[in-house]
């Protein structure tokens, strides 16, 4: 019984790194779709509010996904079902190395933007987060676009691993989505 | 050597430089003025690109020291093109309307050392305050180089009405810097 309850627990992803995943799986929904829709926006107190709150909220999803490699790196995730194909297995390990590049890339390339359009970023209007970059018009500009362009990306590579996890479920039958599930679920 | 050193000695002693001298020319080109505004808690340097001093300045006559400044507001550089289109509008500046604004001495005062304040009538959107700004002196043969800073309150000068009245965004205190490069009148 005892073993039986460990190996259990051996599947599962632990409960911090469950709270990391979906934390930062609302966070980083929100810093897309508010992305999108501000820089549109005419220029507006509500624009320099909006910006600051994703700027800060990009901060915090930066602070988060280093939070989440170091647990990571001294936790280990579950292994994968045994009856996955070599490829199958090198996908899922490369969607979710992708998905820690672009974690932090993203933050950091709009960090950069930020500096080379002239605007510091001061975390929740407190904390100055050092300029890296002296302004620059044309890098600011190049920066957006990257900035832009990663997150197409990102937003690619997570339908990618949301079809992933309901294939497993769905087609494979097997238990990838659901431990990372909260336990009340089964 | 010491030849040299005689020569440079008595071009010195005849030099009027020696003694007080009068600065009344101002080197535009090498002279700048700027500012700073506070976004969100941001500070975010900004500029104007065109304006025309006047100095008749002399450490030892004080009293009949003068210092005039007219800019052209519509060469301002707040750092980006959206608010340098946002700040020429009816809310900021209305440089339609008011396309200059002025800067009369009325009095000057040593602060010790080489510190000096001057006060003066600021004009800004068909509004005049009164302003002192404290400022530094210093003579390099026959150029010299003033430094000085002092805050103005846009608001005082109903720079940025409407929905920009509020200092949550932008603060309402904005710090001028200018930096005047002159050189001693013949």
């Amino acid at each position: 019984m005892q073993y039986l309850q460990q190996l259990e627990l051996s599947n599962h992803y632990t409960r911090t790194a469950m709270s990391l995943h979906w934390l930062m799986t609302i966070l980083l929904v929100c810093l897309f779709a508010v992305g999108v829709y501000m820089h549109e926006l005419p220029l507006s107190p509500w624009k320099l509010q909006v910006y600051s709150w994703h700027k800060w909220a990009g901060v915090t999803a930066f602070i988060l996904v280093l939070a989440r490699l170091a647990w990571r790196f001294t936790h280990r995730p579950p292994p994968l079902p045994i009856n996955m194909s070599r490829s199958a297995e090198f996908s899922a390990h490369a969607g979710h190395a992708l998905l820690y590049v672009l974690m932090i890339a993203i933050p950091l390339t709009g960090w950069l933007m930020s500096s080379a359009k002239g605007i510091q970023t001061v975390y929740f209007g407190i904390i100055p987060i050092p300029d890296l970059l002296a302004k620059n018009k044309e890098l600011g500009k190049l920066l957006r676009e990257v900035h832009e362009i990663l997150n197409f990306i990102m937003a690619a590579v997570v339908i990618g691993h949301i079809g992933a996890a309901l294939k497993h479920h769905l087609i494979n039958k097997d238990d990838v989505l659901t431990r990372m599930l909260p336990r009340f679920k089964r | 050597m010491n030849k040299i050193i005689a020569i440079l000695a008595t071009g010195l002693a005849f030099s009027p430089l020696a003694q007080a001298a009068e600065f009344n020319q101002i080197q535009t080109e090498k002279s700048t003025l700027g500012f700073v505004y506070k976004q969100m808690g941001v500070p975010v340097d900004g500029s104007f690109k065109k304006f025309a001093a006047q100095l008749s300045f002399d450490p030892a006559k004080l009293n009949i020291a003068k210092a005039a400044l007219d800019l052209d507001v519509t060469s301002i550089d707040t750092g980006s093109d959206e608010g340098n289109d946002e700040v020429a509008k009816k809310a900021w500046f209305n440089s339609k309307t008011f396309p200059r604004a002025k800067f009369d001495s009325t009095s000057f005062k040593a602060l010790g050392g080489n510190r000096y304040e001057v006060t003066g009538k600021m004009s800004i959107k068909g509004r005049t305050q009164i302003v002192t700004a404290p400022f530094t002196f210093n003579q390099q043969g026959s150029s010299a180089v003033v430094d000085g800073a002092f805050v103005l309150k846009r608001a005082d000068y109903a720079i940025g009405e409407g929905s920009w009245s509020d200092f949550g965004t932008v603060a309402n205190e904005i710090q001028i810097k200018f930096h005047f490069l002159a050189n001693a009148g013949k």
